[in-house]
């Protein structure tokens, strides 16, 4: 199968993630269009690395893997505070910051 | 299984990260093992401790390393004079951070509330002047009352901030994209934590967080992706090896993509128009010792790495990563300027105004000559002393309640109760401003010079003239402060321990000396601007 398919696959996952981080409402789910955006990047590299038929590439994947991971238990804790605070995660109920 | 050599690691260039990222590991020991009563002055003094030794160290290693630099770590790190500059500025303005950050009980009260009828309140709290007792109580709770009243305090605080700046010093430094990626996130994500933690206007601070979380981890998904196509059409991911591969492939699309998402991430790090939305939300809602920590050292950081990209992996792109500053530098000026005319809130007038100084860095990134990057420097660490010192000050002046006043017309009438603090604050504001003998002048005419000199002498046209346009809002504040009737029930002045008043001291004397006798920092970055390769 050519690996190039991959990468449609990997651009496809990161345009619907950014698109879904832009258009949507909800800070959980814009949340998972980010972790969606950062598996396409890793989605890429390891493509890349296999066209390159190097390791480079799967090596990044798992810091990539590891840095997603901390992400969540950052954001998770942001957005379970603001839950407890309001009882809603929409960000357009955010909004006392304007101007 | 014996074929894999062991790597060799520099561990005496990489003495100052390691010294900042033990003690991190240590305060958060300290969490774990340390009594509660004397936790937070252990995290003060290992927190200060430790980031005055490995600014010791930055000395050291910047004795020790020849002018062309040395790559540490099989490639990973770079150790070069530039990243040693920024890298000690980020040091000075985190020490001054904790310093700042560790202020307790400044005329603070605890608020009345519910279930304040069933415990004697004591009328002063002993927790920390700007964090919020307990970051996981809902605020305005009675869980949030009794902690305030326990005299709890948050002393995580301390390791996160020393994590930040451990990242803020492997970031300049990175000479690999992942190693670039890990540390803009460990630089990132103890920020967004310590967004949320303010004492006052606790569900705003939260808010900030969460902006700043969304739209942080957005720019860092960008940031990675553009590394992966960059990686596609060079097959490197070290800097220099990229910046080789691409004078073969400069016309890859896969590549100008690439380039053009790492640069939108770091644009949303430094917070350049457009992507600058995030920047006046979060620098309100966060305790003003956090915003001018990240006002100043997370722009000297991603500015940093922002030159070594450009220099080190993106010559080959020369003629087309410079057309985008131009615009961008452009439209950072003029919109920050005219936004920050029309503020009323101090803050947020401020947030606008760092807006418009990452402008002017840009006119001295996009030079593209030597003197591009020494003025960029000179402007880093100027315009850091004097921001840390701004924030410092709005953080003295305080309604009754103790809360901040940031509502600029009830300043009014300040600099004639309190001389001193209008007169300090007077002198940051004109060297934001950019007015002779203040930093801010030196530092301005020299990214303005550097980019002439670069060929881009239109754009020092809309850089002088931003300037003229915001010395006005900057003036503003002043006459307020100095020749305007103080309101009804006016803001007072609250006084800070002897260490604060040391460091806004230190910020004012650099602020002023570096307008007066610029020129041993000016040669310190002349002699900083080659790039390991």
């Amino acid at each position: 199968m050519n690996p190039e398919n991959y990468l449609y696959l990997s651009a496809m996952l990161f345009t619907l993630g950014a698109t879904g981080v832009m258009l949507r409402r909800n800070a959980l789910v814009m949340f998972m269009c980010v972790e969606l955006m950062l598996n396409a990047a890793n989605l890429a590299f390891v493509t890349f690395a296999r066209l390159h038929s190097q390791l480079d590439g799967q090596m990044v994947a798992f810091f990539t893997m590891v840095v997603a991971a901390c992400e969540v238990v950052i954001g998770l804790a942001i957005i379970m505070t603001i839950f407890r605070a309001r009882r809603s995660v929409s960000v357009d109920d955010a909004n006392l910051l304007r101007g | 299984m014996s074929g894999m050599p062991t790597p060799h690691v520099e561990y005496d260039l990489l003495l100052p990260l390691l010294i900042v990222f033990g003690t991190a590991v240590i305060g958060v020991l300290f969490e774990a093992f340390v009594a509660r009563r004397a936790r937070y002055l252990m995290q003060v003094l290992l927190a200060v401790g430790g980031l005055a030794a490995a600014f010791a160290a930055i000395v050291a290693v910047g004795r020790e390393v020849p002018a062309a630099g040395r790559i540490a770590v099989l490639g990973a790190v770079a150790v070069d004079r530039p990243a040693l500059v920024l890298q000690g500025t980020v040091l000075l303005v985190g020490i001054m951070a904790v310093i700042f950050i560790a202020e307790r009980n400044v005329g603070a009260t605890v608020a009345e509330g519910p279930g304040a009828a069933t415990a004697p309140a004591p009328l002063t709290t002993p927790g920390m002047d700007a964090f919020t007792p307990q970051a996981s109580a809902a605020p305005d709770s009675v869980a949030e009352l009794d902690a305030a009243r326990a005299g709890l305090i948050q002393t995580e605080v301390f390791p996160l901030t020393v994590l930040a700046i451990g990242g803020m010093l492997v970031f300049p430094a990175a000479n690999d994209l992942v190693t670039m990626f890990v540390a803009l996130e460990v630089l990132s994500l103890p920020l967004y934590l310590l967004c949320g933690l303010a004492r006052y206007r606790r569900l705003l601070s939260q808010e900030a967080a969460l902006k700043y979380f969304l739209l942080g981890a957005f720019s860092s998904a960008l940031f990675l992706f553009g590394a992966a196509l960059l990686y596609g059409a060079t097959g490197a991911l070290s800097l220099p090896e990229i910046g080789e591969q691409l004078f073969a492939h400069s016309s890859d699309p896969l590549a100008l993509i690439g380039a053009g998402l790492l640069l939108v991430g770091l644009f949303f790090k430094v917070g350049a128009v457009p992507f600058h939305s995030w920047i006046p939300d979060v620098y309100v809602g966060a305790p003003t010792p956090i915003t001018g920590f990240m006002a100043a050292a997370t722009k000297v950081a991603a500015f940093g790495a922002m030159l070594r990209i450009i220099y080190v992996a993106l010559p080959a792109l020369h003629d087309q990563w410079r057309p985008l500053l131009w615009v961008i530098s452009v439209l950072t000026m003029v919109i920050a300027t005219i936004a920050a005319i029309t503020q009323n809130d101090i803050k947020r007038m401020l947030a606008y105004s760092s807006i418009a100084h990452v402008g002017f860095v840009l006119t001295g990134v996009l030079a593209a000559i030597p003197a591009g990057v020494a003025s960029t420097m000179f402007y880093l660490v100027a315009y850091s002393f004097s921001t840390v010192g701004a924030f410092a000050v709005v953080n003295l002046i305080r309604r009754s309640g103790g809360e901040e006043e940031l509502d600029m017309s009830r300043w009014a009438g300040l600099g004639r109760r309190y001389p001193v603090v209008g007169l300090l604050f007077s002198m940051f504001l004109l060297a934001f401003a950019g007015i002779p003998l203040t930093s801010g002048f030196i530092s301005k005419f020299a990214v303005f010079k550097a980019a002439a000199e670069g060929g881009a002498a239109p754009l020092v046209v809309v850089g002088v003239i931003a300037s003229g346009v915001a010395a006005y809002f900057y003036v503003r504040v002043i006459v307020l402060m100095f020749f305007t009737d103080s309101p009804a029930d006016p803001p007072h002045l609250v006084s800070p321990s002897v260490w604060s008043i040391a460091a806004i001291a230190l910020c004012a004397t650099v602020t002023v000396t570096l307008g007066v006798l610029p020129q041993p920092l000016l040669d310190l970055a002349a002699t900083a601007t080659q790039f390991a390769h």
